[in-house]
């Protein structure tokens, strides 16, 4: 750095563009970007040279793609490991590229590059062709909402940059596109290699065309609009305490607020005003404080309420009249990133914003071939890695949610297996639950005082016979009814609303469960399932025998009893 | 190579006014907003998701920017303690600006020191290690004893993806294993802000709220909020650090910027890589890489 260099000036005060390059694994994705940082002027002094000089060391050939590995296995075996973030810039802004790999795993690492990317460049190798991952990767940045995109054919010099080779191409290409929604900008035939087309017109190969240059295509990328004009979504992010005030703590995800709106959370649908603005530091020392009283899409800021109402992490504020929809069933496309799959029944938690609770898929309604856009004929009752699907999903309690169409911050979710996140998904359905599910539950009593209360768990004895006659549930009902346990019969078609907040007061509902088996309820809550019918698919479900109803309703009981105890658990 | 640094006159860590951009023409800084805000988040992500969260504290420009940014996503505390990992040759006026800030700012200041491979004397340059065996010890031990004494769950760090070719794949939130080990062949997922914050016992997360700043930004920020950095950044004598390491292995670089908007000129200007003042990085080919797959910040 000892002079300052004259033939390069980094942009002033401007935000960089977001591009994700995506396409089959070899197609030149860090070729083209090796050949985009050289000709842009933005590569490290020297760095070129010193590549060059351990290529020659190594007896290797130099690869332009030498240029961003950056990890010793790179080197070796010449492939890209894991998403990298490059900065560029053209004569008119900044950019970051993310260069996310195409071989194995590429959905994993392709869904991280792509979700936080302003627009993309798909790159198809001329000489191989449109492929399976091209079709792949362009579906899901359609799923991921990137709208900006630019198609490079590459490798234009080994066939001999023949403009019908790019033609049929781009016919082809530009169909499949259009099926899913997407619009390219356009298409451009280049040579990563050769540096054709990159910054400037190779005319001596390409007399044939005429539209832009790689940099002037990206240039013409328009950045993701403020999302300011939506309805408001406030997701609390934490509740703090400091200097004896109460702060909600949040990114505004959509919309705008300003001191004295009248706020509604979900799920509580409590109201407050607010008060506060909370920023620290408005303005630097010194300076007139320039105390901001509206706040807008992408700002982290806090607030104060003109009422203790109460708040946490997860609730999400809106304006009255503009609520999100709350719900505990989804409709949702949904990309499964493994490793292990994902099973109808099982277990997840999802996270949507800040709020997050258990969830099942119940349904897999189709499985999509992204390559071909197929629907898969058989019903599936699992997900691999690297599929996706349209899916029905029950959640334990109510979350917050719109969908895609309207505001795509609360639209999206992922699901958490274990300890990784697994799977992401795009809500496309949502049915409004009922008054009682979202109300219930929610004062300030724990579900501990209540269990300390009682001296038994809220829980729902799902019980399952071949007639459906009310006798053994009535029986069962008054058997713990004299054994001190606050329980209650619930004859309903759909049980699972109802128990849900029944079992958040205390109680242990009694009821048998719809064929498709027992609903989700409160996780917290405990879960038993009796089933007592004779031909029973399920030995699991079948703890309790009995010769008659009253043996029967007896062993039921004692099988129930221990279960109810409080545990030590919080 | 090494210039002379001067010892610490008077360790001044309220901000200078004459080094920043005076009111009166003051850049248009509006793009910093969303990185700060981004930044914000995560923080707040972090203190929301552990219970013992440490944020690990350089006393560079970048650490100087996240200590600023933990103050702005807690209205104006830090409430977390500050790990530094002392290798004793840091230079003077880093240790004396680190106090003197923890003072001042009221945080809690945990130092950590590889008491064991100081004792030993094996250190670079009097003892046998080399530059990247020394780092190895004084830093990624140093924080592991840290860590095993305190119990941390999490550790906030300022790297950035502009640094270097390792950092620039590297998550929000990044999972280590009880040895430290990096696993860069198969990192978590990370879309949407939904971050990795579950994790087996024994694992610990890295989480780096800076990621997406470049090293302009970081000038450009501590213009615009006028962030107290340690001196020995700006030029004396025609020289001038542009990052901060122990002293045996940091050289400054020839410089003339004596206030922060000229430092930003500066770099606008150079297509110098900032680590190439570290000498460790060049030790060999993958130094830096083996370091960090290591445990290395």
């Amino acid at each position: 750095m000892a002079a300052i260099d004259e033939s390069f000036t980094l942009m002033e005060n401007m935000a960089p563009l977001r591009i994700v390059i995506v396409g089959h694994v070899d197609h030149g994705k860090s070729t083209l970007i090796g050949r985009l940082l050289h000709d842009t002027n933005s590569l490290d002094e020297g760095k070129l040279e010193y590549v060059q000089a351990v290529c020659q060391k190594r007896g290797v050939p130099f690869e332009w793609a030498f240029l961003l590995d950056a990890l010793q296995a790179e080197r070796d075996q010449n492939i890209t490991i894991d998403t990298c973030q490059i900065w560029f810039q053209s004569a008119r802004r900044p950019y970051v590229i993310i260069d996310a790999p195409g071989h194995k795993e590429f959905l994993k690492n392709m869904i991280t590059g792509a979700a936080g990317a302003d627009a993309a460049v798909l790159l198809i190798a001329a000489n191989e062709g449109v492929q399976e991952q091209s079709r792949r990767h362009a579906y899901l940045l359609q799923m991921l909402g990137i709208k900006e995109l630019v198609v490079l054919v590459n490798k234009m010099d080994l066939v001999d940059h023949d403009e019908a080779v790019f033609d049929a191409i781009e016919t082809e290409y530009r169909a499949f596109l259009t099926q899913i929604g997407l619009v390219p900008r356009v298409f451009v035939p280049i040579s990563a290699r050769q540096g054709s087309n990159i910054a400037t017109h190779d005319e001596e190969h390409f007399d044939w065309y005429e539209g832009p240059t790689v940099i002037e295509a990206l240039d013409g990328f328009l950045a993701r609009a403020a999302v300011d004009d939506q309805p408001l979504r406030f997701p609390i992010q934490d509740v703090y305490r400091f200097d004896d005030r109460r702060i909600l703590a949040g990114r505004i995800e959509a919309g705008a607020l300003k001191v004295g709106d009248r706020l509604v959370f979900a799920p509580s649908r409590k109201g407050a005003i607010i008060k506060s603005i909370e920023r620290w530091r408005d303005a630097p020392e010194g300076e007139e404080s320039d105390v901001l009283d509206r706040a807008v899409a992408g700002e982290s800021i806090g607030i104060t309420l003109d009422e203790q109402i109460f708040v946490e992490r997860g609730h999400v504020a809106s304006h009255d009249e503009d609520a999100p929809t709350l719900t505990t069933r989804l409709e949702a496309s949904v990309f499964w990133m493994g490793p292990g799959n994902l099973e109808v029944g099982r277990t997840y938690r999802l996270k949507l914003t800040t709020q997050e609770v258990e969830c099942k898929v119940v349904n897999i309604r189709r499985v999509i071939d992204a390559g071909t856009l197929d629907i898969e004929g058989a019903l599936r009752e699992h997900l691999e890695r690297d599929d996706v699907a349209e899916v029905e999903i029950e959640t334990s309690a109510p979350i917050a949610v719109d969908l895609v169409k309207m505001t795509e911050a609360t639209s999206r979710f992922v699901l958490v297996d274990e300890y990784d996140v697994a799977g992401g998904g795009i809500i496309t359905g949502a049915e409004p639950v009922a008054p009682i599910e979202a109300t219930l539950g929610l004062g300030r009593i724990t579900s501990r005082e209540r269990r300390q209360r009682n001296g038994h768990r809220g829980a729902v004895v799902w019980v399952q016979t071949d007639t459906g006659s009310p006798r053994i549930f009535e029986r069962l009902e008054r058997a713990l009814f004299q054994r001190g346990i606050q329980t209650v019969w619930l004859d309903e078609a759909d049980p699972g609303p109802i128990s849900s907040a029944l079992t958040r007061a205390g109680l242990v509902v009694i009821a048998s469960y719809p064929e498709a088996g027992p609903p989700l309820v409160a996780a917290e809550e405990t879960s038993i399932v009796i089933d007592l019918r004779s031909q029973s698919s399920d030995e699991s479900r079948r703890p309790v025998q009995g010769l008659d109803a009253s043996t029967l309703t007896q062993s039921v009981v004692d099988y129930v009893l221990p279960l109810l105890r409080p545990r030590s658990q919080p | 190579m090494k210039a002379a640094i001067l010892p610490p006159e008077v360790v001044n860590v309220e901000p200078q006014l004459h080094r920043y951009s005076p009111d009166t023409s003051r850049p248009d800084y509006s793009h910093l907003d969303a990185l700060e805000s981004q930044s914000i988040f995560i923080l707040r992500e972090a203190f929301n998701r552990f219970d013992k969260v440490a944020n690990l504290w350089s006393i560079g420009k970048d650490s100087s920017v996240l200590l600023w940014l933990i103050r702005k996503a807690f209205f104006g505390h830090i409430p977390m303690p500050c790990v530094h990992v002392d290798t004793t040759y840091k230079i003077p006026e880093m240790i004396a600006f680190r106090d003197e800030l923890a003072r001042q700012w009221g945080f809690d200041l945990v130092v950590g020191k590889n008491e064991e491979a100081l004792a030993a004397g094996t250190t670079f340059p009097q003892g046998t290690a080399d530059r990247v065996q020394c780092c190895s010890m004084l830093k990624r031990d140093g924080l592991q004893q840290v860590f095993d004494e305190h119990g941390y769950e999490a550790v906030i760090l300022g790297i950035r993806r502009d640094e270097e070719g390792t950092r620039a794949k590297e998550r929000y939130f990044s999972p280590r294993d009880k040895a430290f080990q990096w696993n860069f062949r198969d990192q978590p997922p990370e879309l949407w802000d939904q971050f990795k914050t579950d994790f087996a016992p024994g694992t610990h997360l890295r989480i780096h709220p800076l990621l997406h700043w470049t090293e302009v930004n970081i000038w450009e920020y501590i213009d615009r909020e006028r962030i107290p950095v340690v001196d020995v950044y700006f030029a004396r004598n025609g020289r001038r650090y542009r990052s901060l390491g122990c002293a045996p292995c940091t050289s400054p670089v020839l410089s003339s910027a004596q206030t922060v908007p000229e430092i930003i000129e500066e770099l606008r200007h150079t297509r110098v890589s900032e680590r190439s003042t570290r000498a460790q990085d060049q030790e060999s080919e993958d130094a830096f890489e083996r370091l960090r797959a290591s445990g290395y910040m």
